[in-house]
């Protein structure tokens, strides 16, 4: 066999080097292994990221704003004449959306689809002559389950219990903390502009994300309206589509609709998405430059052996191998370099991804410790392999070539 | 010329190294080498032994005249034709043995054999053992190279040179790094090997003694062959 014996003379000629061998593996190895941590990490985090993103929040919600001033109305009518209007300035609009009740109704009934209409504003809550800012967001809890994670975060009480009590708040842990409010205690919640109202802790939720924990207050619809005396009114439609990725789409969809601005989670958050892009560019280049050196390694070792066998080859080739057999010979020398290179890489990256699963670390914002979001999956491990297999090959085949090249008389006329 | 019982032949072979002043290594040579014989070749130092011999060999390609082996003419073949030649009718001895470090004995006779891949791996092995058998070198089948005599990893080349049964054996000063008892002994080889086997042997020489046992001698002076002295 032709396989066998190019096999057998590879391997000879990579245990005969043995310590250079082992150090070149490893290059390869170390690539490998961090590619694999590394792109465990990123993608991981990413992906974690997105889920929150999409599951914490409503995926897309409508405002009580429009995305452009409005126009006058002579503008509309004439829209090329060369008009010019001085001095004006646009429309004034009551705030809120209009008729939201049909609104919510309509997109209730397309499929997969949640709608929830909602009225947010400020207050402050009083509590043992201690004052904090508050968010509101008046909502209707059975809607709100489906749309945020905050039931889940529930540590005492519910959202559903908003319905069974009369003037019901639910507060995150951070504000109930500050202010000594537990659950069933009344605390005087003050307007902008100045109604107060005695309200009732019925749920406290803890999320981790500080602002959230400490500065928002759930209520229902109607009794946000009430306090922020905007009775009929909703600013906030929101909404949780079937699949995620379409929310960009409805999102444009429900915009010339009913004109108001509806902004997606991808809208939201397109910063956070654009820096995802930066960021693999930036691991990925470092974790090929560490694979280039890796396949430098190997490039040396073989060149090294090219160097040393030149009278083997030589000798091979005046016995009748063609060329094309020797370079096989010494492709095959770096593609298992690259190979054995790869299992080792694969073992070290798995030491690695469980090094890194075991460490819990403290997020900025964020008050418990989590574990560092992992992904992991057989792409890691494959796209690792290929990056070792592919350079290794592209590293023996300069000297390969050269190998291929040697002309025996030469070498037999130097030797003698 | 060619056909009959000729083997090898070269007509008007010239060899020119193209450098900034081109070297003629063999001038228009014409040699017909017939099955079953045993020929040396002689000459001063840079007369153009080795090269003619490489070039018989189909290692080197003449840059003027052709080569005909077997009746075939290889003029114009590409390297893994010529290669390919190599592999089934020449076996080379080299001045040095060229036996691979890392294999044992056995396996680097076998190295020709596999690489043809006429026959299957314990075939190979027993043939491999035969030859060396009959060059009384058997009981060093399983050593690595570096563990024989000098004389004894010559008898393994020669034994690696009749791997796949080859026709010609072309031998390049065989036994320049010998004592006279090896050189003896690798002579009476080639000696054997041309009268019981019927195999032709050209071997490069420069020591009188190997050249005059052989029957026929080829005279080398600046590339040319030297009428007077050739018999």
């Amino acid at each position: 066999m032709f396989w066998q014996v190019a096999f057998s003379i590879a391997a000879a000629q990579l245990t005969y080097r043995r310590r250079q061998t082992v150090v070149s593996m490893l290059g390869v190895a170390l690539g490998v292994g961090f590619f694999i941590a590394a792109s465990a990490v990123m993608s991981g985090s990413e992906k974690d990221l997105v889920r929150q993103l999409v599951e914490n929040a409503p995926h897309i919600t409508i405002k009580d704003e429009f995305r452009t001033a409005a126009k006058q109305p002579v503008y509309i009518a004439y829209p090329d004449a060369a008009v010019s209007l001085e001095n004006t300035k646009p429309r004034e609009y009551l705030r809120g959306i209009k008729n939201y009740g049909a609104i919510v109704d309509e997109l209730s009934k397309q499929a997969g689809m949640v709608a929830e209409a909602a009225l947010t504003g400020q207050a402050i809550i009083r509590y043992a002559s201690k004052d904090v800012g508050a968010s509101i967001a008046g909502i209707d809890p059975e809607k709100e389950r489906l749309l945020t994670t905050v039931e889940e975060d529930m540590r005492e009480g519910s959202l559903m219990r908003l319905k069974t009590s009369s003037q019901g708040i639910v507060i995150g842990q951070g504000m109930s903390d500050r202010l000594g409010l537990r659950m069933d205690d009344l605390a005087t919640v003050v307007s902008p502009t100045g109604l107060v109202r005695r309200m009732k802790v019925v749920g406290i939720f803890r999320t981790g994300n500080l602002l959230l924990d400490e500065g928002q207050v759930y209520m229902l619809l109607k009794d946000a309206q009430v306090l922020l005396e905007k009775p009929f009114i909703a600013n906030r439609i929101r909404i949780k589509v079937g699949n995620p990725d379409d929310a960009e789409d409805v999102a444009a969809r429900i915009e010339s609709r009913w004109g108001y601005r509806s902004e997606s989670w991808q809208e939201v958050n397109r910063d956070f998405l654009g820096l995802f892009v930066t960021r693999n560019i930036i691991t990925y280049s470092i974790v090929s430059a560490i694979m280039v050196v890796a396949s430098f390694g190997i490039f040396n070792i073989i060149s090294t052996i090219v160097m040393e066998k030149r009278r083997d080859i030589a000798i091979l080739i005046s016995m009748g191998f063609r060329a094309f057999d020797v370079q096989v010979i010494f492709l095959v020398q770096g593609i298992v370099v690259g190979l054995l290179g790869m299992a080792m890489g694969w073992c070290i990256g798995y030491i690695l991804l469980e090094m890194l699963a075991s460490v819990q670390i403290t997020i900025p914002g964020m008050t418990e410790k989590q574990g560092i979001a992992l992904e992991r999956g057989i792409f890691q491990y494959g796209m690792g392999g290929l990056f070792a297999v592919l350079s290794a090959v592209g590293a023996a085949w300069y000297p390969a070539r050269k190998a291929s090249q040697v002309r025996p008389v030469d070498i037999i006329r130097g030797a003698a | 010329m060619s056909g009959g019982d000729a083997l090898i032949e070269a007509r008007g072979v010239t060899r020119v190294l193209q450098e900034a002043v081109p070297v003629t290594l063999v001038r228009d040579v014409d040699i017909i080498v017939g099955k079953g014989e045993f020929v040396s070749v002689t000459g001063p130092s840079g007369s153009g032994k080795s090269s003619l011999l490489y070039l018989l060999g189909l290692l080197d390609v003449p840059t003027a005249g052709r080569v005909f082996i077997d009746g075939e003419d290889t003029t114009g073949f590409d390297a893994d034709r010529l290669a390919a030649i190599r592999l089934r009718k020449i076996g080379f001895v080299f001045q040095f043995h060229f036996l691979l470090p890392e294999f044992s004995v056995l396996r680097n006779v076998m190295l020709p054999m596999q690489r043809l891949n006429r026959a299957g791996d314990k075939e190979m092995t027993e043939r491999s053992h035969q030859l060396l058998e009959e060059l009384e070198i058997a009981d060093q089948a399983k050593k690595r190279p570096d563990q024989l005599s000098g004389g004894q990893r010559q008898r393994v080349a020669i034994a690696r040179a009749l791997a796949n049964d080859p026709a010609l054996i072309l031998a390049d000063e065989p036994t320049g790094n010998l004592d006279s008892k090896n050189s003896q002994i690798v002579q009476e080889i080639f000696a054997k090997l041309v009268r019981d086997e019927g195999r032709t042997v050209i071997a490069v020489t420069h020591e009188p003694g190997f050249a005059e046992a052989t029957e026929r001698n080829i005279h080398l002076v600046d590339g040319r062959i030297d009428q007077g002295v050739t018999r």
